[in-house]
This record gives structure tokens, sequence and C-alpha cells, in this order.
């Protein structure tokens, strides 16, 4: 008997049920995943997902600006980083390559984040309005890496891909993807830690600052 | 374990009783708001409540989906019954593969097995990341809390651990600590080979692990290095990627009142050829060491647990002694019913009978444990077994037996009550009574005056 028989006999027994996990118990605990019954959602869901969105940035330390198209995303970015003396290198995803960069005086590299690198800009798959949360998924051309390495996360979100709930963006990632990829990632302002005297330091080990810039 | 003696040496210790009293303010406040921002959070707590229950009455189907579901997509699956196996699979994992360094996100169960000590005897070196993990691994002590682990140090303490570990100036503001640990860590979270992190959930539906933190940390060791190894216990499994998003609603709020903690990392198989960052190589470890004894149980509540910490941060036992005096990795109510089960009840005899009953505990579960009843059915095994000492064993004999006859019951109260009046004297005030001069130390307790209930009773109801 290997270890793993073993627990599942011992699951069985304890729960007064003999013999090997049977398909009838199997097919019940498929129909339960199958269902995906959401549980009781919060009435705060139900208001404008945008709306939400910015007031629980707020809370979570995340600045938000709002932008009239993409092509005015490398000139919010050069007006964020001047404001808080920042550097003017940044890395980013590929999708935003073509954007015109240095006409904005900032130079953009079209590559996965490193250690050393200090801003990184991102998309995001979608994003929740109920946390203020970004929904990130990591993919080749879409990495991780890039939000979470460089001490400024500026993400780029659609108000188009707005869920109101984790449970909405679920169910587009399902439909529109099928299962989640390897990274599936959720970030909801700076990273911070209260390990020492529970008080609250913004940077811990990712970024210091998360900036969103929404375009329509 | 000796829980009286460590207590009472906690309880004199200042440091401690100051670092205690500030992270009570700061847990029970930030729980208090965090869940008054949701209009349903008792909705959400039976809903959750009820979920785990059906998942742990069909657990071994629950976890054959998930391995099922993490085989496909990449993972290889392992089972441990014991700590030892536990050990044994990740330190075969690391030297078949030639590992050196290992990063850590902040994991109990790897605490309950002791997997670091296992790492180092084959010679692995093991960096704790997450920033209170990080400094008691430098302290060498074990964490005291299972969300705040460094809870018991003073900001003077972690001072004096840097300057020593990092050579630097020593510092004096949280602040700047913090960003001295980022910048010691992010070269040894580059080079390393393999990233260990525990699971708070893994989904049957979709064969995923996920961590939730506040730091980063876990991402870090989950994406850079060439081998992510999960260890995690076998009850963490729940059916959908929908039951994560009603207990993300519980969790960082009972934790510490966050609305949503900063980083929820799903992971699910390894990365694609065309990727920059995952691991090549995931391995899970699906733990038992005891929790199986407890599927069925008359205790089987225990594995709805999320590992909150609410119910410590609440009880009046753990805020005025902290988690050391416990004496092992789970500390508070969720740890006293814990504990005795992994350990033997006859090794962790104080800890059921370490608490008030005040019911705190279940009030603030946010998956409705009945944590006093479940350490009440812990203090009944002992009596049963003979566990508990001679004195209290004969008092509670004697008791039960004037008890259950109710004429003796009546004259021995009567007796009582007057003997009670008496110690009292003028002041009506007991501020002494033989046998438990301990309780009376700190408390005075008003004396009975005229006769017993059962008396007044009767009388009242004759002149009715």
């Amino acid at each position: 008997m290997s270890a793993r028989d073993n627990i599942l006999a011992r699951i069985r027994t304890n729960s007064g049920r003999s013999g090997t996990t049977g398909e009838s118990e199997l097919a019940l605990a498929r129909s339960v995943i199958a269902a995906r019954t959401r549980g009781p959602q919060p009435s705060l869901a139900r208001h404008d997902p945008v709306t939400h969105f910015i007031e629980e940035c707020g809370r979570l330390k995340t600045t938000v600006a709002d932008v009239a198209d993409l092509s005015s995303v490398p000139r919010e970015v050069a007006r964020y980083l001047a404001e808080g003396s920042l550097p003017k290198a940044v890395v980013g995803w590929h999708e935003f390559a073509a954007l015109d960069w240095a006409a904005a005086g900032l130079a953009f590299a079209d590559r996965p984040a490193q250690g050393d690198d200090l801003v990184g800009v991102t998309g995001c798959y979608c994003a929740i309005g109920e946390t203020g949360t970004l929904l990130l998924l990591g993919a080749a051309a879409t990495p991780k890496a890039t939000a979470l390495l460089p001490e400024t996360h500026i993400c780029v979100v659609r108000k188009s891909r707005m869920a109101a709930t984790m449970e909405d963006a679920f169910q587009w990632m399902r439909s529109e993807i099928g299962e989640p990829p390897r990274a599936t990632f959720f970030v909801s302002g700076p990273s911070r830690t209260a390990d020492i005297e529970q008080t609250i330091v913004i940077g811990a080990h990712g970024p210091y600052r998360v900036h969103v810039i929404l375009i329509p | 374990m000796f829980f009286k003696q460590t207590a009472s040496v906690k309880l004199n210790d200042p440091v401690l009783q100051n670092a205690l009293k500030r992270a009570k303010g700061k847990f029970v406040d930030g729980r208090a708001l965090g869940v008054a921002q949701i209009d349903n959070w008792e909705d959400i707590r039976t809903y959750a409540a009820e979920m785990r229950d059906r998942v742990i009455a069909n657990l071994d189907a629950y976890l054959i989906e998930f391995e099922k579901n993490a085989t496909r997509r990449g993972a290889v699956v392992h089972w441990a019954e014991t700590a030892e196996e536990a050990n044994a699979i990740i330190a075969g994992i690391a030297l078949k593969n030639n590992v050196k360094a290992v990063t850590k996100s902040k994991s109990m169960v790897s605490e309950e097995v002791a997997l670091n000590d296992a790492l180092e005897a084959v010679g692995v070196t093991v960096l704790e990341t997450d920033l209170g993990e990080y400094i008691l691994q430098l302290a060498k002590e074990p964490p005291s809390h299972i969300v705040a682990p460094a809870v018991h140090k003073t900001k003077e303490d972690v001072a004096e651990l840097f300057v020593a570990a990092h050579h630097k100036p020593r510092l004096t503001d949280i602040a700047a600590m913090t960003r001295e640990a980022r910048e010691e860590l992010r070269g040894r979270f580059l080079a390393a080979d393999m990233g260990i992190s525990g699971a708070n959930f893994i989904i049957a539906e979709t064969g995923t692990t996920l961590t939730v933190t506040n730091e980063g940390n876990a991402d870090l060791v989950t994406t850079i290095p060439r081998i992510h190894c999960v260890i995690t216990g076998v009850e963490k499994v729940i059916p959908t990627l929908e039951d994560f998003a009603t207990l993300i609603r519980l969790l960082p709020r009972s934790a510490i009142g966050q609305s949503i903690a900063n980083y929820l990392t799903l992971t699910t198989g390894v990365k694609a050829p065309d990727e920059t960052d995952g691991p090549e190589q995931m391995h899970i470890v699906l733990v038992d060491a005891g929790r199986t004894k407890l599927v069925g149980s008359d205790m089987k509540e225990m594995l709805r647990c999320i590992r909150c910490g609410a119910c410590m941060n609440h009880c009046p036992v753990y805020q005025n002694v902290g988690g050391h005096a416990y004496g092992w990795v789970y500390p508070g109510p969720m740890g006293s019913v814990l504990t005795p089960t992994y350990v033997g009840i006859e090794n962790a005899g104080d800890l059921p009978n370490a608490a008030t009953f005040c019911g705190e505990c279940q009030v603030v579960c946010p998956v409705k444990i009945p944590l006093p009843d479940l350490m009440r059915k812990w203090r009944e095994r002992q009596f049963d077994r003979h566990l508990r000492p001679i004195g209290e064993r004969l008092a509670i004999g004697a008791w039960s037996f004037v008890v259950a006859r109710p004429a003796l019951y009546a004259f021995a109260t009567r007796i009582g009550v007057r003997i009670a009046a008496w110690i009292g004297g003028r002041s009506g005030q007991i501020h002494w009574l033989p046998g438990i001069d301990g309780w009376t130390k700190g408390r005075d307790m008003p004396a009975p005056q005229g006769s017993t209930f059962r008396d007044l009773y009767a009388r009242r109801r004759k002149a009715a």
C-alpha cells in the first residue's frame, strides 16, 4: 500500500465507508464542481464597478488616472513618474511597445522585467470593482515578473474590462480562455508588511507603488 | 509541554506584554472594521462552513479530482502520511535536482514537520522570505502566531538581529528596516534553485494551489526558481474557483481586517516552453500527519479551519501569554484543539484547559468551528483516561456524586452558603478560598447572602 492509498483508505474508514472511492462518489464531487455555485454576494458588489474600483483603490493606496485612450498612456506614465521623481526608463509588456514613448520623453524596453528594473508597465486580463483588484494572467507576452520585481508597477486597465466581483472575473476567464493559466495573479495595491510591531509598511518584496491608468 | 510554567514566565515578561497589548488592539479593531464593510457577513460564514463540511464529508473524492487535474497540468502530486515522509520527499526532490539554495514563503505545515531542519541536514540552504519568518530564522525561534509569526518581537529586537546578520549600521525606523531586508533578500530570491510555498487552499476543479500574501514574497518564490514545491495539508482542498472567491471574503478580514490581501497567487502546473518566468517542475506534497484522524470524528469541524488566526487574536488567554507558551506550532484555541490531535493529549494536557470558555473564538471564527465545545471534548477525554491530577478528579467525582442526588445537593448547598457567608464576614466579600487561592489572589467574590436559590424558589412558589 502506498502512502496515497493509506491516506485515502483512512479517510474512507473514518467516514464509515468501505472499499475504495467509487465512481458514484467521484461523480458526486464532479457534479458539485460542475455546478460552480456562487456563495452569497455582498450587496456592495452590485454598485457601478468602475466607481467602486476607484474607491477601493484609494483604500489600498493604489493611485488611479483616467485618460482618453490608449495613445495617451505614455504621456500619463511620464506625468506620474515626473511627479514622483522616478526614473524615466520603463520595461513593459509587448502590447505597449508600439506606443510613442519617445514623444513622452521615456525609454521603453520591450522585455520582461529583471531584478534591478525600477518601473514596470503591464496590462491586465481584467479588474475587479468589489476590491480594487487587478487580475493578471501570466504568459510569454504577459510575464508576471514585470508586475512584481520593479519598485513601481503601472497597470493599464480598460474600463470595458471591469468585473463586478471575483466570480464574474472567473466566469469571463472560463468562457474566454478555459482553464486558469499557470500564473493567475490578483494584485490589490502595493506590497506591504506589518511584521515588525504590526506597523504597516508599504513596499515589502513587491512594488512600492501601483498606479492604474484607466482607458475606455 | 509545560503550558503552566511557560505561561507564568510569559506573563512576567514586560517586553512581550507590551508587544501583545499592541497587537491585540490592531487585530481585534481591524477585524471589526473589516467585517462591518460587508452587509451579509453571517450568510457568507454559514455558506463557507457548509461548503467546507461538504468537502470533508467526501474528502477522498475531492483529493482524487485535485490530483487528476494537477497532474494533467504538469504537476507531480506526492502523498505523505507523516512529517518524516513529507521531509524525505522534499529533500529527495532537492537532491535529485542538485538544489543548493531554497527560498521559502510562509508555511505552517512546513513548521509542523520541521522541514527546514530536514533540508539543512542534506546540505540545502533554506531562506525564509516572509519578513516575520525571516526575522525568526535569524533569531532561531519558532513563530508565535500563525499569521503574524514575529508578533512577539520589538523593533529593537529586529534591529539587533539585522545588525548581526547584515553587518550594516543599526536602524531604528521600521520602514528602513523593511527596505534593508528587501535589498538583502532580492539577490537571494533571484539565485534560488527551488521555491517552497504552502497553500492556503488547493482547488479540485483546476488542480490549482494558491497562496494569500501581502508582501509579494510568495510570488517571487513561485515564479523565479526552476522548481516550485508546495507543501500543504490534505484538508485544504476546495471544489471550485467560486469557493475560493467566497473564502477570500472571509480570510483577510478575519485575519487583520483587510478587504483583500495584496497578492492572491494561483499557480497551476509548469511554465510553457516560450515563457520566461515560472518553474519547469512543480511538486505538490499533500500531508496527512494526523489530519485524517479527525475525519468522521466528533472533532471533524476542526478540518474546516482556514488558518486566519482570529480565534487566537480574540482569546483572552492568548492575548496574555502569546503563542510560545502553547509549546507547539499552532497556538490559541485552534491550537488547543489541533495540538492534542497531532501530538497526543498525554503530551498536551494543559492546552484544552488553557481557556476561559468565554466563547469569543467561536463567535469570530469565519467557518463557525465550535472551538469551546471541541476543547471541552478534550477535557472529557482527559478525565475519562485519568490524565487529570488526582485532586481534580476527586473533586469532580465528589461534585457529580452530590449533584446526582437532589436531597443531598440541597443539604450541601445550604451548608455551603453558610460557610461562604461566614468567610465573607462583615464586608460580604470573599478574599480567599482554600484550594483556589491562585484564583482569589486577583479578585474578590461577593459572599452569598441568606438562603440558597432552591430554598428561595420553593418559598416564593408557596407564597404565590
